[in-house]
């Protein structure tokens, strides 16, 4: 990534502007970084030079807070709580619709979304491979969601290197990050004087040409490299793929350790408050359920985002298949870290940190999983 | 089975109740069928699969389908109305609309029996997708080995379909063995824990195939009595339940290890579930 090869350009700082006016020329509602309720998420940009200077939050357990970057960068903030999972996948929508006529005939019509083209201006390269898991669960061969399909195909990701990632980040360890490799139209490095810019997609290739930016220098490729080593070096948690090099995969270490103590222990701190669901940006389980008309003639069959800590999650006719923290913390650590690997080819977790930092009682899930697997206990 | 039909997400289609029967104060079939006659004549499924039913304004629930796949006037579900939607389902008439959407998932192994004996085990109210086989064994009597039916209820007045099963007992080649942890007056069977009936079970371990649903406990048990038995873990099968609201592997509720339960079962190989259906809480 950001080698000679990829036929990188330059894109100055004063000129980043025109990135954004290119994109909205095409006919893209443009998304980029602002801050709502004290965080950072994405929000549609008024204005080609609407990208705000300076963002950064600082991050650990169960802390998210807003500061300033001294060096007025317009990327230096890591990821906010909301991701890009929204876009693709709505936390709220409807599925199909049903009228019933005065006679009792039922009348179905799917409800396909109609969508705007968006483009997201500062994708994370966790939140690229979160998107290739959601891709892989909803658009499976054969059994395409049409309604995620609708929305996904019209995205425009233009990816941003990581160059200070959170206290709370780990994608080096899963291999996801700091800087994107894949999935992206285009990435972007930020340098002091301006942005590396490679493509990725030929509709990014398109927007590249058409700022007719000059080539990057080797020495600001060089840079764009450097800095996604330091930002991998700076991160303190990670995540392993094996307990030791020879050792147990997680997956194996984590499923022949279902009834270890841990569970309890995490059980007696854990809220079962979903936070760490709806931020995680892998987590696809939804509900299903209807909203009636008022009047009665017709209703709607919605999908909205559900929570496997929920209570409602594992019910079954007259009894709760999880009828208690522990195993639903362990259902979810479980699917994402080790059965989400015989599902998806890979662990669900591509190291965003966001668990961490969103749940309110600061659970780490790095901590759990070193605590689940220290010594031979199963 | 009929692509267009069988791979909806949704919207479902629009069906008619054809009949109903009440077969104990709290379950109920109803008999469905699909209002386009196009898409009826195409509905194909195999026992063991299951269909989304859905009750207008309310919601959908998973039903399994018990009626034969030969049978094409009407698609069977029996029912035991618990929660809101199967309540209201449960008050409906003839003539009445539903949606349904399905067959969904994977149902018993039911050309691998051909010629073998079949061992059936129920246990709990009523198990629709076991009935709908001996239903299916027993049209096509003279594919299969010996048939033994095993049900296992709490109190004896839970089981329903008595009739048939005195009826079943008196068939050649045919044995039934009911237990009842509560009996009750004039309770011909074992009262007692169903697995303390496996003994008595009259068939080749050689050449058998078991199909369960019930509770996990008491499958668990089950597994355990004819594994003892001799039959081998390839031909161990078993119906699983978990929340569904997709029935398509997309909502995440039936999620059990790298299993989605509507999409890769409800039908599994014991050794596809075995390592996991010990924990309490999965």
């Amino acid at each position: 990534m950001f080698s000679q090869s990829d036929h990188a350009g330059f894109l100055p700082l004063d000129r980043l502007h025109l990135l954004v006016a290119q994109l909205m020329q095409q006919g893209y509602q443009c998304l980029g970084p602002a801050v709502e309720n004290g965080a950072i998420v994405m929000r549609e940009l008024e204005a080609s030079d609407g990208l705000p200077r300076g963002l950064q939050a600082e991050q650990a357990p169960g802390r998210y807070r807003l500061t300033t970057d001294p060096q007025n960068r317009y990327f230096a903030w890591a990821n906010g709580p909301q991701a890009i999972k929204p876009q693709a996948f709505a936390p709220k929508e409807s599925l199909w619709r049903v009228e019933r006529d005065a006679t009792g005939m039922l009348q179905f019509e799917a409800v396909i979304p109609d969508v705007p083209a968006q483009a997201i201006i500062g994708v994370r390269a966790c939140d690229l491979a979160a998107l290739a898991l959601q891709d892989a669960h909803f658009l499976r061969e054969g059994r395409r969601d049409p309604h995620y399909a609708q929305r996904r195909e019209e995205l425009f990701l233009v990816a941003v290197q990581c160059a200070e990632p959170g206290a709370t980040c780990f994608c080096a360890s899963t291999g996801d990050g700091p800087t994107p490799t894949t999935g992206y139209d285009l990435a972007l490095a930020e340098l002091p004087d301006g942005f590396v810019a490679v493509a990725g997609s030929a509709k990014g290739g398109a927007v590249l040409s058409a700022l007719n930016l000059s080539p990057a220098t080797p020495q600001q490729l060089d840079a764009a490299r450097q800095q996604g080593l330091a930002a991998a070096a700076a991160q303190t948690r990670s995540l392993p793929g094996r307990l030791s090099p020879s050792g147990d995969t997680l997956r194996d270490a984590l499923m022949g350790r279902l009834e270890n103590p841990r569970w309890d222990e995490v059980a007696s701190r854990c809220l079962a408050c979903g936070n760490c669901t709806a931020v995680c940006p892998t987590c696809f389980c939804h509900a299903e359920i209807d909203e009636p008309a008022l009047d009665g003639q017709a209703s709607r069959h919605e999908r909205i985002w559900d929570s496997c800590f929920g209570e409602s999650h594992g019910h079954l006719h007259g009894f709760n298949v999880r009828p208690d923290i522990r195993s639903r913390y362990r259902q979810w650590l479980t699917h994402k870290l080790a059965t989400w690997h015989d599902q998806f080819g890979r662990s669900g977790c591509v190291g965003c940190g966001r668990c961490i930092a969103w749940c309110p009682v600061g659970i780490d899930l790095t901590e759990e999983v070193a605590a689940l697997t220290a010594g031979g206990q199963p | 089975m009929s692509a267009k039909v069988s791979v909806d997400a949704g919207p479902p289609h629009a069906a008619t109740v054809v009949a109903r029967t009440q077969e104990s104060p709290t379950i109920f079939t109803l008999q469905l069928r699909l209002d386009d006659a196009a898409v009826q004549a195409a509905y194909r499924f195999a026992p063991g699969q299951f269909n989304m039913l859905y009750l207008y304004g309310v919601g959908e629930v998973p039903i399994s389908v018990m009626s034969d796949p030969e049978d094409h006037d009407g698609i069977g579900h029996t029912i035991r109305a618990l929660g809101r939607v199967t309540q209201g389902l449960a008050a409906l008439k003839p003539g009445d609309k539903v949606g349904l959407r399905g067959p969904f998932g994977r149902g018993w192994p039911l050309q691998e029996v051909s010629g073998c004996d079949v061992v059936l085990v129920t246990g709990g109210l009523g198990c629709a997708p076991v009935v709908s086989v001996i239903h299916y064994i027993l049209r096509r009597r003279e594919r299969f080995g010996k048939l033994v039916i095993i049900q296992g209820v709490r109190h004896a007045e839970d089981l329903i379909w008595r009739e048939q099963y005195d009826r079943w007992a008196t068939l050649p080649d045919t044995q039934v063995l009911v237990a009842a942890s509560e009996g009750a007056a004039f309770w011909p069977w074992h009262v007692g824990r169903v697995t303390e009936l496996f003994g008595l079970a009259n068939f080749d371990p050689e050449c058998a195939v078991a199909m369960m649903c019930g509770p996990e406990g008491m499958m668990h048990a089950a597994a355990d009595s004819l594994l003892a038995r001799g039959l081998p873990e390839s031909r161990l099968y078993l119906s699983m339940e978990r929340n569904m609201q997709c029935a398509v592997g997309r909502c995440g509720h039936c999620q059990f290890g790298g299993a989605f339960v509507c999409r890769d079962g409800p039908v599994f190989n014991w050794g596809e579930v075995k390592p996991l259906l010990g924990h309490r809480g999965y």
